[in-house]
């Protein structure tokens, strides 16, 4: 591993995904244009656009990360250009700290734009700082990279990896609070939802929503959702063979 | 003949089949040696092995001394895949500074080695809107860029038209003289002529390892397509 090659590698990911316009427009904007709509969806309960606009400030950029790199990782597979790159002096661990750094810089530019629209403009209100709920943001992005990037092993074309996201994110939005209490869910679903990420994530949004300081709970949350990133990347790792056969 | 590169008694499957049943040879250092043999001999699985990214069954591979794909050959060994591996939508220049950064190597190089595969008119286009053999070239530019001492090269003149073949093999002989192993494979047995030594391969095994001037001789032809028919026919005849 060298800092010349994972720097190297992060700004070539970085340049890829300047090169097209439209999924950068897609990626900043889309966000943005959400949390209005929702603003107004909930035009009579600002109380519960701070609760729900504050967790899909916070989830978004797990989504749109995991799709990236899903996508991003899996041409890199098919492409034939990681077979060739695990040629060259390039280590593991670089390809994958520059996926890493590359895409939670862009979910830090998307969450930056989101979070300035929501609090300036839409009114969002949340008893704890911005800037804590933008480190959560970038923590969930985190999560997206590692996780699409171990999932994209298993899949063999772009329909695979983007049919991936239902597959993969939205039981977890399901299970993790927001739609409906998870004490009242059926047992068996609650056990599934404490050993699910995102319900991790989003308890760490909520609580910084409700108390003027970081809490245990929060740090607590955020230390499951970094370590499962870093389970996923470590598993990641070990989908990247060097020798096929 | 010092030898780059050492295989011996190499057994790979692929699917179910036996690609390589037991292969051995050597390959000369400081010398072009071409790898020839018709679609689905077994180049491509020779040369990924050479590499360290082919599975194998059984068998050796050492490359400069050590074993094929170990860590410290990675900065000393070169592959062009017979695919071209290059990101599509980065421009021709961006590719290759990538892989130049990878091997610590200059802008310098960069330029240089885009001049040395004919793209230096294209360097700002990005490699999608390339043609096929440009493609290829640019491809082939990232394995050259970082002057490594061994290159492993599938098919790098196919689909080019004959002048810049006659550049790529002119370049290829020039790195040899500067002292750089090269395996170049081609399933065009006229290529054979440019090459210092070759190895004729078919359905996995080595029929031939001889200079041009030696398989012509042994086979009295000079044609290297009638060469080789005339090798395979002798080879049927001493087996019955
Ligand atoms: N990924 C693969 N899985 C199974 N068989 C393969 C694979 N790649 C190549 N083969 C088989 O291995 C044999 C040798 O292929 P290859 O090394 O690509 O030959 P060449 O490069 O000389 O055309 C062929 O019969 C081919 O069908
Ligand atoms: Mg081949």
């Amino acid at each position: 591993m060298s800092i010349r090659i994972t720097a190297a590698t992060t700004a070539r990911i970085l340049r890829q995904l300047a090169g097209d316009r439209r999924t950068i427009a897609l990626i900043l904007l889309v966000p943005t244009l959400l949390l209005t709509l929702l603003r107004y969806v909930m035009d009579s309960a600002p109380m519960i656009f701070d609760r729900v606009g504050l967790v899909m400030l916070g989830v978004f950029p797990f989504i749109s990360m995991f799709l990236v790199t899903s996508v991003a990782m899996l041409r890199e597979r098919t492409s034939g250009t990681l077979e060739r790159m695990l040629t060259t002096p390039l280590h593991k661990l670089d390809l994958l700290l520059g996926y890493g750094i590359a895409f939670a810089l862009a979910a830090a530019v998307q969450a930056g734009l989101a979070a300035t629209t929501s609090y300036w403009l839409l009114g969002l209100d949340t008893a704890g700082s911005p800037w804590l709920i933008g480190g959560l943001a970038v923590a969930n992005a985190v999560l997206g990279v590692a996780v699409g990037l171990l999932l994209s092993a298993f899949a063999t074309s772009e329909f695979q990896a983007v049919q991936f996201m239902p597959a993969v994110v939205l039981p977890q939005m399901l299970l993790c609070g927001l739609i409906w209490p998870r004490e009242e869910m059926a047992g068996w679903l609650q056990g599934a939802s404490e050993v699910m990420p995102l319900t991790y994530a989003v308890e760490a949004l909520t609580e910084v929503g409700a108390h003027t300081s970081p809490t245990n709970t929060m740090w607590l949350d955020l230390a499951v959702v970094l370590g499962v990133a870093l389970l996923a990347l470590i598993l990641g790792a070990a989908t990247l063979r060097r020798r096929t056969p | 003949m010092r030898s780059a590169i050492t295989v011996s008694d190499l057994v790979v499957e692929r699917g179910r089949r036996r690609v390589l049943p037991g292969l051995s040879c050597s390959i000369a250092a400081g010398a072009v040696t071409g790898l020839l043999g018709p679609s689905g001999s077994g180049k491509t699985t020779l040369m990924r092995a050479i590499v360290g990214v082919q599975k194998v069954r059984s068998g050796s591979v050492s490359v400069l001394g050590e074993p094929a794909g170990s860590a410290g050959l990675r900065h000393r060994v070169g592959y062009l895949t017979q695919s071209p591996s290059v990101y599509s939508d980065l421009s021709v220049r961006a590719n290759l500074r990538y892989f130049a950064t990878l091997y610590g190597v200059g802008r310098g190089e960069v330029e240089q080695t885009l001049d040395d595969v004919g793209l230096g008119g294209a360097a700002g286009q990005l490699v999608r809107n390339l043609s096929g053999g440009q493609r290829a070239r640019a491809s082939l530019a990232c394995a050259l860029v970082a002057r490594p001492e061994v290159l492993v090269l599938d098919e790098p003149t196919v689909g080019q038209d004959p002048v810049l073949r006659y550049d790529l093999w002119r370049h290829f002989n020039r790195l040899a003289a500067e002292g750089t192993t090269l395996l170049v494979s081609s399933h065009v047995m006229d290529e054979a002529a440019r090459c210092d030594r070759i190895l004729l391969i078919r359905e996995g095994a080595i029929v031939a390892d001889d200079t041009p001037d030696g398989l012509r001789e042994s086979t009295g032809t000079r044609d290297m397509d009638e060469a080789f028919l005339r090798l395979i026919r002798e080879q049927e005849k001493g087996r019955v």
